[in-house]
């Protein structure tokens, strides 16, 4: 034990210790909290003013048009010749010339403007129009508004999970994006630190210094030493992710508040005012969906999935660093590890494919067998576990699980203690079966 | 006593036999030569030792006690294939090799440090392994065999990649180990080396043991009771006690023979008889030379 544990240290801290490994814990979470700031930044930064002159000669549109943030309205009652004379002098953004006759020609309306008008100012100036022609057309056929507005229904499903306590709220939405994450976590780090873990025992045998440690460690010992040395070098990685996220994106988030608050606060004030349109028209102060996916989130049960995400990260990397490993072994080279990747990566790469039609149908047939075989069930069933899974389902994939990586690790234990000590030699698969074999 | 007993060991590999019913005995406090061809079978008897690999039938005993993995940590073995970790300092890679042979933190920094001011390489302990020398590393790869004061320390080619200054360090070290109390075993094809340090040998060849015991010993078997004489004067090809085997002339018109004496007589009666007959300048007896027991002993056994 005193072994493994020395091993499992020095393999830990030379990984940690590495300029790397710092950059790619820095990194993600800047990656991440860069990305959040960049959309608020955009949100709150881009509100830029334009100027649109309206001629209106249908007199209609008067108080359609409605200052906003990003578009200030003037109204001339020049005639078109003059008005664009003066457009032509003057700084305004564009200008719109709607002709009396609009609602019998709804395509003269005309957009003047200096360069390209853009795609946002095109369309909301036209739905502006649209609607108020609708409405007049709508009124002349005896529809009012009152009947039109009880009509624009937001139709929203609840999905509700029966469980044994009783009725619970869940979405699926978050549930997929929950599923989905951890899949690809998952996925990521099996391959990361599987190659890890590879890359090091192949080290240790071009370096020949294997056989000087296994005069003094058992082959196992120090295989195993190297895939948890390694395992918790990834453990670290996500807890100091977890961590440095959380604390950079809340010191975001204030410094930005504080910075523009003067800003925001005017964006506050608009999303609210957005807000309460929407709710007007909605009806319902429930339907928001901010408030449905917070609800829905907190409706999963998330100690269950952390917990299921270290088991099955854990599980999944163990299963395949050891098969990762005994390719490490059987080769000289990091070159020649090619012709042994393939039959490992498949299944990893395939659970992650079959990751999205579980994604679509959490329970079916393809779902169940692939949560339950261990070589596909790590990504697999933590694309089901936010959906809900049988508690019999999780026990069996997780005893299969470690069934799977105590086999897998016999295996690659084998191959391992030949492989170490085999130089100069291109291996083949024959072979490889051959040395398990081995007394 | 005897620290090392091999007794009928045999390892098969799937396509050859790397060792076959050999059995050496390897006394304490001595250096014992491990000698042989390429491939005769050294490196896979030095496993077994070390327990990298076990024999498929025979025994071995350390100190009297069948080996088991509590003899791992009384044992220091350097490899012929030098390896270090790249990208590890110097001075927390030895501490890490000290500590899986057993030792304790502050027990492998104590020694170290020792160790570090007598071959002066104190500057070295932050310096990673691939900004040294191949010698250096060589050094650094010495300390970390002998580190843990091993009762039994293997050295596979030592002295290959040392210059001659270095080598002469790492020989003196050797020695001085052997003062204290080690056992070491050298496996070697360099003769001189044998030659010169070594107490007993074992000769392997195609998997089998064909020679063993005290150098000394040894060097007697091989003896082939020829004489070498300088001389001026003529002497005849034959005469009743010996027989000349070759002569040539030296650049300063001296002669040089070899002779092979008869069985029954001694060297001081070939010597009066010599005296008598010509001028003699030197004499002595021919001691066969390590590497001419090598090829003797190697070519002797039948080809397989």
């Amino acid at each position: 034990m005193r072994n493994i544990y020395l091993v499992l240290r020095r393999e830990y801290l030379v990984r940690v210790k590495k300029k790397s490994f710092l950059v790619m814990t820095l990194l993600g979470p800047l990656l991440f909290v860069g990305f959040y700031a960049a959309v608020i930044w955009v949100a709150v930064g881009s509100v830029d003013t334009k100027t649109v002159q309206v001629l209106d000669e249908s007199g209609l549109f008067k108080k359609e048009f409605k200052d906003s943030e990003a578009l200030k309205f003037e109204f001339t009652d020049s005639s078109l010749d003059s008005a664009k004379a003066a457009f032509q002098k003057g700084d305004a953004n564009a200008l719109v010339y709607i002709p009396a006759n609009v609602i019998k020609a709804p395509k003269s309306v005309r957009i003047y403007a200096a360069k390209n008008v853009s795609m946002d100012l095109k369309s909301e100036i036209e739905k502006v129009i649209e609607k108020e022609i609708e409405d007049i057309k709508l009124a002349e056929a005896g529809i009012t508004h009152k009947i039109l507005e009880d009509s624009r229904v937001n139709v929203n499903s609840e999905t509700i999970s029966l469980s044994d306590g009783g009725e619970k709220t869940s979405s699926s939405g978050a549930a997929t994006v929950i599923g989905g994450i951890c899949a690809f976590l998952i996925y990521m780090s099996v391959f990361i630190y599987g190659t890890q873990v590879m890359r090091g025992i192949t080290e240790e045998k071009t370096s020949r210094i294997v056989e000087v440690i296994i005069s003094s460690v058992k082959p196992f010992q120090l295989m195993l030493g190297k895939i948890i040395g390694v395992a918790l070098v990834g453990l670290t990685q996500f807890v100091l992710w977890i961590l440095l996220t959380t604390a950079l994106t809340s010191a975001t988030s204030a410094i930005l508040s504080n910075n523009m608050s003067k800003q925001s606060a005017q964006v506050a004030k608009e999303m609210e005012k957005a807000q309460v349109a929407n709710q007007a028209m909605q009806g319902n102060a429930a339907d928001n969906p901010v408030g449905e996916i917070l609800g829905a989130v907190s409706s999963l049960n998330i100690p269950l999935i952390l917990g299921c995400f270290l088991f099955y990260y854990l599980g999944g990397y163990l299963l395949y660093s050891a098969l990762f490993g005994a390719v490490g072994a059987a080769v000289d080279n990091d070159a020649d590890t090619q012709q042994f990747m393939l039959p490992i990566t498949l299944p990893i790469i395939f659970s992650f494919v079959f990751a999205q039609f579980v994604l679509r149908d959490p329970d079916g047939t393809l779902a169940f067998w692939t949560s339950i075989i261990p070589f596909t069930s790590p990504i697999i069933m933590m694309v089901r576990i936010p959906f809900g899974v049988p508690a019999w389902e999780l026990v069996l994939s997780m005893v299969l699980l470690i069934l799977g990586f105590m086999g897998t690790t016999w295996i690659a234990a084998r191959i391992y203690r030949v492989g170490i000590l085999m130089y100069g030699k291109k291996v083949s698969y024959k072979e490889l079966v051959k040395w398990i074999f081995y007394k | 006593m005897n620290i090392i007993e091999v007794r009928n060991v045999t390892k098969e590999y799937s396509n050859h036999t790397a060792l076959s019913n050999v059995s050496i005995s390897i006394p304490k406090g001595c250096i014992f030569g491990l000698l042989g061809p390429n491939g005769a079978g050294k490196t896979s008897l030095i496993r077994i030792i070390n327990q990298i690999t076990g024999p498929d039938s025979g025994e071995i005993l350390f100190d009297g006690v069948p080996l088991n993995p509590d003899h791992i940590s009384r044992i220091g073995y350097l490899p012929e294939e030098r390896g270090l970790y790249k990208k590890m300092k110097v001075g927390e890679q030895l501490l890490y090799l000290a500590q899986l042979k057993g030792l304790s933190q502050k027990e492998a920094m104590d020694k170290l440090k020792t160790w570090f001011i007598k071959f002066d390489i104190k500057t070295w302990w932050d310096k990673q392994i691939s900004d040294l020398s191949k010698g250096m590393q060589q050094k650094v790869q010495f300390v970390s065999t002998v580190l843990h004061e091993p009762d039994l320390i293997i050295l596979d080619e030592p002295f290959s990649g040392f210059d001659p200054i270095n080598a002469n360090l790492i020989r003196d070290e050797i020695l001085e180990l052997k003062q204290k109390g080690s056992t070491i075993i050298f496996s070697t094809h360099r003769m001189e080396t044998v030659e010169e340090l070594c107490d007993y040998i074992a000769l392997i060849h195609k998997s089998k043991k064909v020679l063993d015991g005290p150098k000394r010993q040894i060097k007697e078997e091989f003896k082939t009771h020829t004489y070498f004489v300088e001389y001026k004067g003529h002497l005849d090809q034959l005469d009743p006690i010996y027989q000349i085997l070759d002569q040539k002339v030296l650049e300063d018109g001296y002669l040089r023979a070899n002779i092979h004496l008869d069985g029954n007589s001694t060297a001081n009666a070939l010597l009066l008889n010599l005296v008598s007959k010509v001028e003699i300048r030197a004499f002595g007896e021919n001691i066969p030379s390590m590497s001419d027991i090598f090829m003797k002993a190697v070519n002797e056994v039948p080809e397989a």
